[in-house]
């Protein structure tokens, strides 16, 4: 039936076996390329599959106040995160986890929809930072939700309330717009917790520590199958701040509500010992991720929480400039002799200038103008002097620079003259212009840092010093210099000064809170406090009546005042905006001044009470009155501080301070 | 007519090389799957091979001209077999493939289509009796394969279909075509996968793009590249000496995808470099010569056209396989013959291996 006789023609065959030959011999070479050319190469991709670095993160330095209580710590805050194991279907979970973890289920949607193109053994992080309710949740639900994972991790705890929150700041993860434009944070990996503000950014390279490493062989699904070598962390360096936590205190009860600023300083130093700014923020609320929400309410606020008005506002001085006047007259020779009739107001290029007291202060002369802060003295004295005389001098006192503060975002305020108005509106200066700048009106605008160094300065007796908030000999030398080289200011100087004027002013300052002075409701009996109050128009009042808001815009109150009144030891400015006159500023400098000389005579008394008592200065979560314990009592213990946290709750136990502790 | 056939014309050679390529595998799939859900496949892999041996003995006495007389009716059954796999068959993985028979034994019967093709074919060129081919048929040879292969490619398999067409190509290449025509159906199968490429309606995006991926796997390195970079990378690290058996980390680490099946010679390269790869390659060729071997010295044409068609396919499954774990060739999902871990794979190996013992000792019958 079949042809079974007929064979193949050899030939065929044969090239078949050269086609076989020529198969084998491609994969030969493509084996040879892979294996004996290549194999280095892919080994190392080999290598790179199956080793994960897992970063360990540093502790964030803690900060202390100059006594060396704590005021930043670290809290062990615990994350959740949702596993996509393969497996369990989370998705219909989901309704449960929601309640459970106090979210709803359209923001897991909108975590999951964000996370959409990340590789499956990556887990998502569903919340931050949660309270010991939901982790009891997912504790409980283990065997049924086995997608849920808590992680641990170190987060920042502030005082509570926003106490010292602007000189603090707050930590955020760095932004990408930090990561690409700024040259500061090239080395810095997304995802970094950085200084956003404060201490907490200027110090960041110090605070930060530098995080360490652990080599880890995982499989393709990113599961742990062993460990290599670890590179430890180093933890940040905790930093002492020059702030004292008592003056602090007093600061912030003194402002309140008020919107403003005050700052506190050792004239000596520079160390500066309260800084307050209203409205205040809470920087807790920075360190659990905050919603958007509640960050643009922050940055939209028109009273701008999140800045520092002690060293960001810049504002006309009003009065409180009368005294880098004086120093300017007294110093030219101008002002000894000077002697003006004040009725009220005076004339000056065609124009009347008022004094804020309409039925005027009769005969003037340098320290009633000072203490009585006659207006047509100054106007008299400005018009004589000059703009560029008056520029000099407040240039000298380091107005229109900044101080070079070591807090990020300082304004160096406006001082005018000749050359500033040529620069800034190409033209010329008229002579009119500088009676306003006598009272510190005008163009002049300062910041609270600025006023308080500036007077200060002047009653010891031409000595300025750098304000800063970290004491410079806990730095590194080379940091140190870095630092100062980065915040560039007028920094340390001395402008000498005639022991005569010098005198004359602050005895005239000493008056002021005497009866016959502006602000004799600010006198404390028994402390030698001398200042000098201001209240600026916010806007000139021609243009306020053209506004309409004659009425409702409000002058900002300043008063500058130290004690003693020569060679003082602490000098307060306090910038009460809308608070219309300088002497209800005076009365919240008292306050503080008095808190710091209570304190400096019961340390020189030894009079400190023996028993620490605890401060409550620390809470996270908003619901305080259910205490749970978290975690058991977290005891933080630092060289014999003792700092307890109990159900989110942190206690300070403030040591009695040593007399040993100031240094006079 | 009872032939008489002794064992003593068994190709025990051919079987030898057999047996160590099958014992590699399975040392192989030990390695590859200890640390996966997938322990102890070798133990599975190691009774597909006895019930393979066996039904390779049983086989061998079976005459291949009875299976060439009954061929049309096999062949039949095969097309129906292949249409009640797409009416009834079980989906995995979105695929149907399998027939589930009585027993919980699941049957792809894809697999077993490439022997019925091999005995087909060789009989359909036998019958035209070595005159030369006309167009007519040459069409009836290509329909007598495409049937099976689009009903296989509908499930979707392309691996699989993909295998049915060195069957064609060997039969015709032996059957006698000449090279003018040759020549046109090149150029006509050129044009041809170039419309069917474009037309979009016959292969599915998922399998384009497992086509092209391989020549770029870094453009997807989470779909069907990560699988061909993973494989790149393990085969790579091998080196020239291997990381030692189990201890390829690609391997173990399961980076490596199916590293019991399809990229098994990738396990096996990165665990034992560039020169187990050569020994398993020597292997292969050894086994095809003897193939070969046995062909020329077959007793009739149909036993050299049966023994051919089962080389065109092992040589086509290994190109294709190991070209695809080194990057050569796009992802196929075709397993390499007597290495992959898979019953119906071994079976038709070994059924085939049966067919050609008894073409070898039917020789000197007659």
């Amino acid at each position: 039936m079949l042809n079974r006789e007929e064979k193949l023609p050899g030939i065929k065959l044969t090239i078949i076996q050269y086609v076989i030959v020529g198969v084998l011999l491609i994969l030969i070479f493509g084996l040879w390329r892979l294996q004996v050319v290549g194999a280095e190469n892919y080994h190392a991709l080999a290598e790179a599959n199956r080793i994960r670095k897992v970063p360990i993160l540093a502790p964030r330095g803690k900060l202390f106040d100059r006594e060396g209580r704590l005021l930043v710590d670290n809290y062990p805050s615990v994350s959740c995160f949702l596993v996509r194991e393969q497996g369990h279907d989370y998705m219909a979970d989901l309704p449960m986890i929601a309640r459970g973890l106090n979210m709803t289920v359209d923001q897991i949607d909108g975590i999951l929809r964000k996370y959409r193109t990340a590789p499956k053994y990556q887990p998502l992080p569903l919340k931050q930072d949660i309270t010991p309710d939901e982790q009891e949740f997912i504790e409980a639900h283990r065997d049924e939700f086995p997608e849920l994972e808590t992680v641990e991790e170190q987060r920042r705890l502030y005082p509570k309330d926003g106490f010292a929150a602007h000189v603090i700041g707050y930590v955020g993860e760095v932004s990408e717009d930090m990561l690409n434009n700024d040259p500061k944070y090239a080395y810095y990996e997304p995802g970094d917790v950085v200084g956003k503000s404060g201490v907490e950014q200027s110090y960041d390279a110090l605070l930060r520590g530098q995080d360490g490493s652990q080599d880890v062989v995982v499989d393709s699904h990113g599961r742990e199958v062993g460990k290599l070598g670890t590179e430890h962390a180093v933890p940040g360096k905790s930093l002492k701040l020059t702030i004292d936590i008592d003056i602090q205190r007093a600061a912030e009860n003194a402002l309140g509500d008020r919107n403003g600023a005050i700052v506190a300083m050792d004239p000596h130093t520079g160390e500066v010992l309260a800084m307050v700014s209203r409205p205040i923020f809470d920087p807790n609320a920075f360190a659990v991720r905050i919603g958007r929400e509640e960050w643009s309410k922050l940055i939209t606020d028109p009273e701008h929480p999140l800045l520092n008005k002690a060293i960001q506002a810049q504002l006309a001085p009003g009065s409180t400039f009368k005294i880098i006047m004086a120093a300017a007259g007294l110093e030219e020779g101008v002002a000894q002799d000077l002697k003006v009739h004040c009725p009220g107001g005076a004339s000056f290029y065609g124009r009347y200038f008022k004094c804020w007291v309409h039925s005027g202060h009769g005969e003037v002369e340098i320290s009633k103008g000072i203490y009585q802060s006659c207006d047509v003295f100054f106007y008299t004295l400005a018009n004589k002097l000059g703009i560029e005389k008056i520029a000099k001098w407040a240039h000298a006192f380091g107005l229109g620079q900044k101080t070079g503060i070591d807090l990020p975002n300082e304004v160096a305020g406006t001082m005018p003259s000749e050359e500033w108005k040529m620069k800034n509106y190409h033209q010329k200066w008229y002579a009119g212009e500088t009676i306003s700048v006598g009272i510190g009106q005008g163009a002049v605008a300062a910041t609270p840092v600025q006023m308080a160094r500036a007077l200060a300065g002047i009653a010891s007796g031409g000595t300025l010093k750098r304000p800063h908030v970290i004491f410079p000999d806990e730095l590194p030398e080379d940091y140190r210099k870095a630092m100062y080289d980065s915040f560039p200011g007028t920094g340390d100087k001395t402008v000498p000064m005639d022991p005569a004027s010098w005198e004359t002013i602050t005895d005239a300052m000493a008056e002021v809170l005497n009866p016959g002075g502006t602000d004799p409701s600010a006198h404390l009996e028994g402390i030698d406090f001398a200042g000098k109050t201001g209240s600026a128009q916010t806007m000139s009042n021609a243009l306020a009546a053209r506004l309409g808001h004659s009425h409702s815009v409000k002058d900002n109150a300043w008063f500058v005042g130290f004690s003693p009144r020569r060679n003082p030891d602490i000098v307060v400015c306090i910038l009460f905006e809308a608070g219309e006159h300088g002497k209800l500023a005076g009365r919240l400098a008292a306050r503080v001044i008095e808190a710091y000389v209570n304190k400096q005579r019961r340390l020189e008394n030894n009079l400190i009470a023996k028993a620490p008592a605890k401060v409550d200065v620390g809470a996270v979560w908003d619901n305080p009155s259910q205490p749970k314990i978290f975690g058991g009592k977290q005891v933080v213990d630092h060289k014999g501080d003792q700092a307890e946290m109990w159900g989110g709750h942190f206690y300070l136990a403030v040591p009695p301070a040593t007399a040993s502790a100031k240094v006079p | 007519m009872r032939r008489f056939l002794s064992f003593r014309d068994f190709d025990w050679t051919l079987l030898g090389f057999v047996m160590i390529l099958s014992i590699i595998s399975i040392l192989e799939i030990y390695s590859a799957t200890m640390h996966t859900k997938f322990v102890g496949f070798q133990k599975m892999q190691m009774l597909w091979l006895l019930g393979g041996l066996v039904a390779m003995f049983v086989f061998s006495l079976i005459d291949y001209h009875i299976l060439l007389d009954f061929i049309h009716w096999i062949y039949g059954f095969c097309v129906v077999s292949l249409v009640a796999v797409l009416a009834v068959g079980t989906k995995v993985l979105g695929a149907r493939r399998w027939i589930k028979l009585p027993g919980g034994i699941h049957f792809q019967p894809s697999e077993w289509v490439k022997l019925i093709l091999i005995v087909a074919v060789a009989r359909y060129f036998v019958g035209l009796a070595g005159r030369e081919l006309t167009w007519k048929d040459i069409f009836k040879a290509m329909a007598m394969v495409g049937v099976p292969m689009l009903l296989v490619l509908k499930q979707p398999d392309l691996g699989t279909a993909l295998t049915y067409s060195p069957i064609l190509l060997v039969g015709l290449f032996l059957g006698g075509i000449d090279w003018r025509k040759a020549g046109i159906i090149i150029l006509v199968g050129l044009l041809a996968v170039g419309v069917v490429w474009k037309s979009g309606k016959v292969l599915k995006p998922y399998q384009k793009a497992r086509l092209t991926s391989f020549m770029n796997p870094d453009d997807d390195p989470r779909g069907t590249g990560y699988q061909i970079r993973q494989s790149l990378i393990a085969v790579g690290d091998g080196g020239v000496f291997g990381r030692g058996a189990t201890k390829g980390t690609q391997t173990q680490g399961d980076f490596l995808p199916i590293p019991y099946t399809d990229f098994i010679f990738a396990a096996f390269c990165e665990e034992h470099g560039f020169i187990g790869a050569m020994v398993v390659l020597l292997l292969y060729f050894l086994i095809l010569m003897r193939l070969i071997q046995n062909a020329q010295t077959a007793a009739d044409l149909p036993g050299t056209l049966i023994v051919m068609g089962v080389v065109a396919v092992l040589i086509f499954q290994i190109a294709v396989n190991i070209g695809m774990v080194i990057g050569l060739m796009p992802v196929t999902g075709i397993p390499l013959p007597l290495m992959s871990y898979g019953g119906s794979s071994v079976l038709f190996t070994f059924l085939a291996l049966g067919m050609v013992m008894n073409v070898r000792m039917s020789r000197f019958v007659n």
